[in-house]
C-alpha cells in the first residue's frame, strides 16, 4: 500500500513537471504554429539568473538568496521577459514562414541562450541550495513523500488552475482560445496578433521560469543541459496529448510521467536502465493507433 | 456619403492575377451584391478589403481615411466585418464564446450585453444552445451564428462571402430574410459576394459583375438580373 501510495506521488509530482513543460510549448504552438525547441534553455535561463556569473564550481548565489516571494516573482518575470524578447527579437520575423523554419529557428535561438551561458558560467555544473526544509518528507498514510513533491503537485494543479480560469473566464483568454483555433479569422474580428502572441510568450516563460525552480530545487545543481531533457520530453507529451490542445498537452505530460515511474517500478531489475526506451516505444504505440493524438483539437476537422 | 471606397486595386497570387483595376464605392446603408463565376476574383476582393491578402497597387480607404496595407484587426476596427466562405466558427468554443470574440475590440462596452440579447431574439436557436461546442451545429446554424458573430462587432459595413454555400434552399432564403431584416432595422451596409446571383432580387440594390478579375457590368441588381449579359459572363460567350 504504502508503495503504491509512494509510485503514485512519484508519478504525479514527474507528470506535473511535464505537464508544466508541454503547456509551455501547447500555448505557444496553438497561436503561432512554432514548436519552440528553445524552451529548454529558457529554463535553465531562469536558473542561472538566480547565481553570479562566474566560472566557479561553487555558485555565487545572488537572486537565489531573496525570500521566496521575492524570487518566485523575480524569476516569473525574467522568464516572461526572456521570452517575450525572443518573440520581438527572433520569431516576429518568422511569423509567416513554414513551421519547419520556425522550428529551426527556434533550435539557433535555443544554442544561442546555451552559449551565452556557456560564457558566462561555464559548462561546470553548479551547487545551489535553494529551501533545504523541502527535501524532508512528510509521512502521509505510512509512506515518506518528500516535500517538495507535494509542493510540485500543488504548484502544478494552482498554475492549471489559475491558466484554465484565464483562458475560460477573460476577454483575453478567449481571444486566445479563439486565435489557437483560426487565427485569421481572430484577426478579423479585431484580435491583435501581436497582443496575442505576445501574451502566449509571456505565460510560456513563466512556466519555464517555475519549472527552472523546481528543478534546481530537487536536483540541488545548475546545469546548462538540464531544461534539455525536460523539454524533449514535455514536446512528446504535446504530440501525444495531440499538438495545439491545452488540455491534451496537460494529460499528455500525466501520462508519460506515470508511465516513466510505473516502468521504473515494474521493469525486471536488468531492464530499468533501458526504461526511457520502454516509454518511447509506448509512445510510438499510441501514435501508431492515434496518430493525431489522444485529444487532437476540433479545429482540426471543418464542418462545411 | 462613401463608406468604403476601392480604386483600382490589383492583388496576385505569385504571377497569378486574380484581380486587375477593379474599383467600387459603398455609400453608408446601401446593399452591394457582387457576383460572378467560380474564380473571377469575388472572394479575393473581399480578403484584399479585410486586410488579409495584401494588394499589390491601388488603394482602398474607409471613411476617407486610408486602409490599404493596414492590418486585418486595424480593419476591423474601423468597423469592416467579413464573414468568410465557409463560415470559420470557432468550433471548439462555445456559441455564446463565439459571438463574444468580436466584442474584445469594442469602446462602448456597456452595450455588449444588450447587443448580445438582440442577438439571441433574432437567432432564438442561438440562444437555446448558448453553451453548446459550436461545431455541433448545422451548416445553416453555423451561418446564422456567424452573422450573429459579426454583428456583434457592431460593424459599418458587414461583407459576406456565399452565404448560401452548402446550404439547402430552404435555408437560404431564411439567411437572405434575416439579412433584408438586419438591414432595414439595423440600417446595415452590406457587401454580398454570391456566385449565384438570383439571390439579388430578395436584397434589391446595385449589383456589380466580375470576371477574371475586372468588373464586366454594374447597375441596379433588379435590372441586372434580366441582362443576358449576365448569363454569358457565366458561360464564357461574348467579349469583356
Amino acid at each position: 500500500m504504502t508503495a503504491v501510495l509512494q509510485i503514485i506521488f512519484d508519478a504525479l509530482s514527474l507528470g506535473s513537471l511535464y505537464a508544466l513543460g508541454a503547456l509551455g510549448i501547447a500555448l505557444i504552438f496553438g497561436v503561432m504554429r512554432l514548436v519552440n525547441f528553445a524552451h529548454g534553455d529558457f529554463i535553465a535561463f531562469c536558473v542561472f539568473a538566480m547565481l553570479w556569473p562566474s566560472i566557479d564550481a561553487t555558485a555565487v548565489v545572488f537572486a537565489g538568496m531573496l525570500p521566496f516571494y521575492l524570487l518566485i516573482p523575480l524569476l516569473l518575470m525574467i522568464g516572461a521577459a526572456l521570452s517575450i524578447l525572443s518573440e520581438i527579437v527572433v520569431f516576429r520575423r518568422f511569423r509567416n514562414t513554414n513551421p519547419a523554419t520556425m522550428m529551426i529557428a527556434s533550435f539557433a535561438l535555443g544554442f544561442v541562450i546555451r552559449h551565452l551561458m556557456l560564457m558566462l558560467y561555464s559548462s561546470r555544473p553548479k551547487s545551489i541550495t535553494l529551501w533545504p526544509s523541502l527535501g524532508l518528507p512528510v509521512d502521509f498514510l505510512g509512506a515518506h513523500i518528500p516535500m517538495l513533491q507535494v509542493v510540485t503537485i500543488v504548484i502544478t494543479l494552482a498554475a492549471l488552475a489559475v491558466l484554465v480560469l484565464f483562458l475560460k473566464r477573460t476577454r483575453y483568454g478567449l481571444e486566445m482560445r479563439a486565435a489557437a483555433e483560426n487565427f485569421t479569422m481572430a484577426r478579423m474580428l479585431g484580435v491583435r496578433a501581436n497582443g496575442v502572441i505576445l501574451l502566449a510568450f509571456a505565460i510560456s516563460g513563466m512556466l519555464a521560469a517555475a519549472i527552472g525552480l523546481i528543478l534546481a530545487t530537487i536536483s540541488g545543481t545548475a546545469d546548462i543541459n538540464m531544461g534539455a531533457n525536460v523539454m524533449l520530453i514535455a514536446f512528446i507529451a504535446t504530440v501525444i496529448g495531440g499538438l495545439g490542445s491545452v488540455p491534451g498537452a496537460v494529460a499528455g505530460g500525466f501520462i508519460i510521467g506515470a508511465a516513466s515511474v510505473v516502468f521504473q517500478a515494474t521493469l525486471p531489475h536488468d531492464a530499468r536502465v533501458f526504461r526511457d526506451a520502454f516509454v518511447y516505444g509506448a509512445v510510438i504505440v499510441v501514435l501508431l493507433v492515434r496518430p493525431q493524438g489522444l485529444f487532437a483539437p476540433k479545429s482540426a476537422k471543418q464542418r462545411v | 456619403m462613401t463608406l468604403l471606397a476601392v480604386d483600382d486595386i490589383t492583388v496576385s497570387y505569385g504571377r497569378l492575377t486574380a484581380l486587375r483595376g477593379v474599383t467600387l464605392k459603398i455609400a453608408e446603408g446601401e446593399v452591394l451584391f457582387v457576383t460572378g463565376p467560380n474564380g473571377a476574383g469575388k472572394s479575393t476582393l473581399l480578403n484584399a478589403i479585410a486586410g488579409v491578402v495584401p494588394a499589390g497597387s491601388g488603394s482602398i480607404t474607409m471613411d476617407g481615411a486610408k486602409v490599404t496595407g493596414a492590418s486585418p484587426e486595424d480593419i476591423a476596427r474601423r468597423g469592416f466585418s467579413l464573414v468568410p466562405e465557409g463560415r470559420n466558427v470557432f468550433g471548439a468554443l462555445s456559441i455564446e464564446e463565439n459571438l463574444k470574440v468580436g466584442t474584445g475590440m469594442r469602446a462602448d462596452r456597456h452595450k455588449i450585453a444588450g447587443d448580445l440579447e438582440s442577438v439571441y431574439a433574432e437567432f432564438p436557436m442561438l440562444a437555446d444552445r448558448r453553451h453548446t461546442a459550436a461545431g455541433m451545429l448545422s451548416g445553416g446554424q453555423q451561418q446564422m451564428l456567424v452573422i450573429g458573430r459579426a454583428l456583434m462587432t457592431a460593424p459599418r459595413i458587414m461583407a459576406i462571402d456565399e452565404p448560401s454555400l452548402g446550404l439547402a434552399p430552404k435555408i437560404i432564403d431564411q439567411v437572405y430574410e434575416i439579412l433584408v431584416r438586419l438591414r432595414a432595422q439595423r440600417k446595415l451596409t452590406l457587401l454580398i459576394v454570391e456566385q449565384s446571383s438570383t439571390r439579388a432580387m430578395m436584397t434589391g440594390g446595385r449589383m456589380i459583375l466580375i470576371r477574371g478579375g475586372r468588373i464586366v457590368l454594374e447597375g441596379a441588381a433588379a435590372d441586372m438580373i434580366k441582362d443576358e449579359r449576365l448569363k454569358q459572363a457565366y458561360f464564357g460567350f461574348g467579349d469583356h
